[in-house]
């Protein structure tokens, strides 16, 4: 008779194969890591720029830059590159991060001959052409209006240039600041930032000889910096004093609530167990927010919590959209589980599961060879090498309870978290 | 299998990892008018606990599992993915759901509330979000499509009864109505000794026959009109399209890159670039099973009429009607097409899941040749579909009208 009622023996994950990049220097000082995996025809080639110094006076380069790099070249116009582009299939996505932004190219291999040299004078000759720029003025106003009216974006905003103060982190555009961008400046500020010195690649998938070739022919030789130096240093984040904001909205069905604060980063000897911290509170599926306030309480369709990581600082925080009428019940469970950490130890049985969830979700997000050079990316912009994932997987296992107490108490004070509601409170 | 549980295995060992896609052939459509939201409410449900199971999540993850699910107008569809090593745990979650769920009241009122905030979450408290909930009944006025997956009204869920959860189960998740996909680090020969074990036992049940109103042919031009709080007017036109069988489905699909894929597609590079009439622009074709819908959507700009853009939205379809369609550019969208199709096949999940979608459409083997199907259309199909879908007898109107309002402020403390 078949038993149903206990579950399968398992095996605990052992160990993580994560794959390495190969590294080559161009001789303009490029930087190319690159994971090769033959069995497909295909690439993702991801271009970072590290940003520039935030200015206050000029908020908004860093972002506009990025999001008008497909606007045109000195060669081609914006309907030529997207023309070529499209044409053969490939993807080209310019993306701002806090950090790092980069320009990012899926293609099959077949085509990159004829999709790299795009890609070259874009990175090399953008113009930003004063009617592509009026066009994007005006359409990220009219976006911009449709955001402000979403609750969780609002709460996101708020809640980013608290903690954060004015600095790339912590600003969040407003109509002015794109009536503010003018095409020198975009111009000046593409030309800082896109200079081989200030350039690494990141190649993952069919990385053959003949594609290494087509890469340095590419990005490597005639591609030279300027007298300029590209000054990637960031002002010093000041957080706001105000803890507590609340943004009223009459007819809210729903609040936006953002609680969370400042806190270590990867490189912090605590931080993988803080990520194990993290995953109790709010994590996963299962996690003691979502047991309690959406599995139990049903005020919420979810609830998490997270960390980030970036260059200057991390920060972990929680975020959901609750009933506009429990929104303090919410709010106040938020405080219990907190608290909750803080005064008892984490029960070993859901510690071990937890334990077993994160090297699981860890070995399964290794889905394919892109998983990997994202893997890669995260430790290589914080300086860190890849026994930091050994360090991480050991922690998994082992931390204590005691130890997670620990750090609750020091890392996670509900009376120091800046708080965000965005409704009704 | 005997009881009519389908099972299909895509061997890969490139990774250390497992999947088990469970499709059950229930969605939206299969609802009663009165009750809508059931198989989306159902779907919540399944993770409430099971006969001999009594919570689902936790015995997944503790062997590193992670799962979620979808419910559309036609399926629902479930997905573990979990380290291949601990494989039987998800034959043994799975099998007992389908076997029968724990039906707690408990679980029942949770799960209703949950929906509910979801229900406000994503189509009562965003802007434009309760877009589909008007235009659906617009489209459809016989089939079931007329309802969004969410349901009707909150009304419908809030009634939810757990003798509706009971019988809804006993119709519609039975082996004769799943098909099965194990994919990643496994075998053929071990997934038939796990599913002989697990599924096998669990009786057939009754098969279900789908027998639904299907949607007459639409010879009558309808538009309606919604004030809101929004900021922005916003232009939906939908067309009916035949369903996903139709042999002219590759040629609509192409039709809707050619119009509003990336940045060199007519409607952005015309509407948005080229004479600046919206600020975005989209069009793209639900895919249904049964009659679906053909949508073009944009947000005039401010300043410009809802006449004058709706007028050149319409003179670009009737172009795409009958001008030249170039070689390069229909070749363009055959290119775009062939590598996303290739890129998806990187994520064993979505190779899971197409395998599951396909082998309920008829042969999961029809992945395997879409890139063909595709690669065969020709101009001369893509101007018939246009001219067949596009017009205006064919077309449901929705104007989102920004309620002129004093300028509310800004609504930030930053």
């Amino acid at each position: 008779m078949l038993d149903r009622t206990s579950a399968p023996d398992f095996k605990t994950v052992g160990h993580i194969d994560l794959i390495q990049p190969r590294n080559i220097k161009f001789s303009n000082g490029v930087n190319l890591f690159y994971f090769d995996s033959p069995e497909q025809e295909l690439i993702r080639i991801e271009l970072v720029f590290g940003n520039l110094k935030f200015d206050q006076e000029k908020p908004l380069l860093n972002q506009a830059v990025m999001a008008m790099l497909t606007e045109g070249t000195g060669k081609l116009t914006a309907a030529e590159i997207a023309d070529q582009i499209d044409f053969y299939g490939a993807f080209l996505q310019a993306d701002f991060g806090f950090d790092q932004s980069q320009l990012t190219v899926y293609s099959l291999n077949r085509h990159l001959p004829k999709v790299l040299p795009v890609v070259k004078d874009i990175v090399t000759d953008s113009v930003f052409p004063e009617k592509e720029l009026e066009t994007y003025i005006r359409n990220q106003q009219q976006k911009l209006q449709v955001s402000l009216k979403k609750n969780d974006v609002v709460a996101r905003r708020v809640f980013n240039r608290a903690m954060h103060g004015s600095t790339l982190y912590g600003f969040a555009a407003k109509a002015e600041n794109y009536q503010q961008l003018k095409q020198a400046d975009l111009l000046a500020h593409f030309k800082l930032m896109f200079q081989p010195a200030n350039c690494t690649i990141i190649a993952a998938g069919k990385v053959d000889e003949e594609t290494i070739k087509l890469l340095e022919a590419t990005f490597g030789n005639d591609w030279t910096d300027s007298a300029y130096t590209a000054d990637t240093t960031q002002p010093t984040l000041h957080p706001f004093d105000e803890h507590f904001y609340y943004v009223e909205k009459p007819d809210a069905l729903q609040s936006a609530i953002r609680v969370g604060l400042r806190t270590i980063n990867r490189p912090h000897p605590d931080f993988p167990a803080l990520q194990v911290l993290n995953t109790v509170l709010g994590g996963y599926f299962g996690s003691r927010l979502m047991a309690n306030i959406r599995e139990d309480k049903g005020y919420t369709y979810g609830i998490g919590s997270g960390i980030t990581s970036l260059k200057h600082c991390g920060s972990i925080f929680i975020a959901s959209e609750v009933g506009a009428d429990v929104c303090k019940a919410a709010l106040a469970e938020v405080e219990k589980e907190i608290n909750t950490l803080r005064e008892e130890l984490i029960p070993e049985e859901e510690l071990e599961l937890v334990r077993n969830y994160m090297l699981g979700s860890l070995l399964g997000s290794l889905e394919n060879i892109f998983s990997h050079a994202d893997k890669f990316k995260n430790i290589y912009y914080s300086g860190l090498g890849f026994e930091y994932y050994e360090r991480y997987v050991e922690i998994v296992k082992t931390v204590t309870a005691e130890e997670l107490k620990r750090l609750a108490n020091e890392y996670l004070d509900y009376s120091k978290m800046y708080k965000v509601i965005v409704g009704k409170y | 299998m005997k009881n009519g549980l389908r099972v299909l295995v895509h061997e890969d060992n490139t990774t250390p990892m497992a999947v088990v896609n469970i499709l059950y052939d229930v969605g939206a459509r299969d609802e009663n008018p009165e009750q809508t939201g059931f198989a989306h409410l159902f779907e919540h449900l399944m993770f409430g606990g099971s006969v001999n199971i009594p919570v689902y999540d936790e015995p997944l993850q503790r062997v590193g599992g992670e799962n979620n699910a979808f419910t559309s107008n036609d399926i629902t569809n479930y997905y573990i993915t979990l380290p291949a090593v601990n494989l039987e745990t998800a034959f043994w979650l799975e099998s007992d759901r389908m076997l029968s769920l724990a039906f707690s009241e408990k679980s029942l009122e949770v799960q209703r509330n949950v929906v509910m905030e979801e229900f406000k979450q994503r189509y009562l408290n965003q802007p434009y979000g309760d877009v589909w909930l008007k235009l659906r009944p617009m489209v459809y006025k016989q089939h079931p499509y007329r309802w969004a997956t969410i349901g009707k009204e909150l009304s419908h869920i809030e009634n939810a009864h757990i003798d509706d959860v009971k019988a809804f189960f006993k119709k519609h998740y039975n082996p004769q109505n799943a098909i099965m996909v194990v994919g990643g680090n496994v075998t053929t020969e071990r997934v038939k000794e796990l599913a002989e074990k697990w599924f096998e036992p669990i009786p057939a049940g009754e098969k279900y026959v789908r027998n639904l109103p299907q949607e007459p042919e639409q010879h009558e031009e309808r538009r309606d009109t919604v004030t809101a709080k929004v900021p922005l007017n916003d232009i939906y036109v939908a067309f009916q399209t035949p369903g996903r069988q139709y042999k002219g489905y590759y040629a609509i699909d192409l039709l809707s890159d050619i119009l509003a894929r990336g940045n060199s597609s007519r409607l952005y590079r015309s509407l948005v670039k080229e004479n600046p009439l919206f600020s975005e622009i989209h069009a793209y074709m639900t895919g249904s099973f049964d009659t679906g819908m053909f949508v073009v959507e944009g947000k005039p700009l401010e300043g410009i009429s809802l006449e004058e853009a709706e007028a050149a939205l319409w003179e670009q379809l009737e172009r795409v009607k009958t001008a030249e369609i170039a070689v390069d550019e229909l070749t363009k969208v055959k290119n775009k097409t062939e590598s996303t199709l290739m890129f998806s096949e990187m994520s064993l999940l979505d190779k899971a899941m197409n395998l599951a979608y396909y082998e309920l459409l008829g042969d999961a083997d029809m992945l395997n040749h879409e890139v063909e199907k595709y690669l065969a259309v020709t101009a001369a199909e893509v101007h018939e579909q246009a001219r067949k879908i596009f017009r205006r007898d064919n077309s449901s109107t929705l104007i989102y009208l920004a309620e002129q309002t004093e300028q509310e402020p800004a609504g930030e403390v930053v």
